[in-house]
């Protein structure tokens, strides 16, 4: 899209707050809606769009395929870890109470901080894998076809 | 009063973009309405107080989903094929089912009902210990991520089982070469 200027430039402005607003999500999610699941779509949709506008190789350029592969597997592995910690703890799995046994909302406050941060690397990297292995599919779409 | 008329409104317009994507051809002009209809949906799942789906629904369904949907169609063509059977049969099996599902709402407790079994279970603990228990506002955040936190877990599998299939089926990552078989030699 060599010569949508306004598509370019709106672009430009969007990315930064789209990314803020994932964390604000993601951060956010214990007093507001949103969690990790919506979190990780709003910031797939920041390297998505940036990707549909400027094309594969700049997108891949920030987020490599090989860094979204292994995010996917990452955030499972953060997820399922903080269970092992609380079970090396001396807690069920899972039981957040672990982190911290003096205040035991407190350590359930770091324990969902953990997995709903596990959740959202998990579905970035899940969400950017699948627009990659499409998007490569095919040389970007001319401009007339649009 | 206002209730009525604005789920019977949103409901008019769900029927209207179902109807709309039954009768297009032009695959692109569907993909968006499929998006117009996961925002109806978002938007009648936010008159239900259920605010959390209906943010999901909107960021998956409307948002992810269209893309994705969009880069298909890239990969095939844009217009859909003229169907080659005559509509009855299918019409016949989906009147069927509806008038099944519907017959099955029946039995279903009344919206809102206090003593549905989704609401004496469970969810009252969760309600009761919560607040203690947990000290947070979002009262879903904690259930999905700490009394639930297994199902969530499964989810997240879920999530990176459905990434690794795509990735399987048509990311184009070479498979990595086997080592020639040895045994081959010995027994010869």
């Amino acid at each position: 899209m060599r010569h949508h200027l306004i598509l370019r430039v709106v672009t430009k402005m969007l990315v930064a707050p789209i990314i803020l607003f994932a964390l604000y999500v993601q951060f956010h999610g214990d007093f507001s809606p949103g969690g990790g699941f919506q979190a990780g779509v709003l910031m797939a949709v920041a390297f998505i769009l940036y990707g549909i506008v400027f094309g594969l190789e700049a997108v891949q350029a920030v987020m490599p395929a090989w860094l979204a592969h292994k995010m996917m597997a990452a955030g499972v592995m953060i997820y399922a870890g903080t269970g092992v910690v609380a079970l090396l703890l001396g807690y069920d799995f899972l039981d957040y109470g672990a982190f911290s046994p003096h205040h035991p909302s407190h350590g359930q406050h770091w324990g969902i901080f953990s997995v709903e941060f596990g959740v959202l690397i998990t579905v970035t990297g899940v969400m950017i894998s699948i627009y990659y292995s499409f998007a490569a599919r095919r040389a970007a779409i001319n401009d007339e076809e649009w | 009063m206002l209730d009525l008329f604005i789920d019977l409104s949103l409901f008019t317009m769900l029927v209207a973009t179902g109807i709309a994507i039954v009768k297009m051809r032009r695959l692109f002009g569907v993909t968006m309405m499929a998006g117009v209809f996961s925002l109806l949906s978002a938007m009648l799942l936010v008159t239900l107080d259920a605010v959390d789906v209906a943010f999901t629904e909107a960021a998956v369904g409307a948002g992810i989903s269209t893309v994705l949907m969009l880069s298909t169609l890239t990969l095939t063509s844009r217009i859909e094929k003229k169907p080659v059977h005559t509509p009855w049969i299918p019409l016949l099996v989906v009147t069927v089912t509806g008038a099944a599902i519907i017959y099955g709402t029946l039995d279903m407790p009344n919206f809102g009902d206090a003593n549905a079994p989704a609401q004496v279970g469970v969810a009252a603990q969760y309600m009761e210990r919560g607040p203690e228990e947990m000290d947070l506002p979002n009262t879903v955040t904690y259930i999905l991520a700490s009394y639930r936190g297994y199902d969530t877990m499964g989810e997240t599998s879920v999530v990176f089982t459905a990434g690794v299939g795509v990735l399987m089926l048509i990311s184009g990552l070479r498979r990595r070469r086997r080592k020639p078989r040895r045994d081959a030699e010995d027994v010869s």
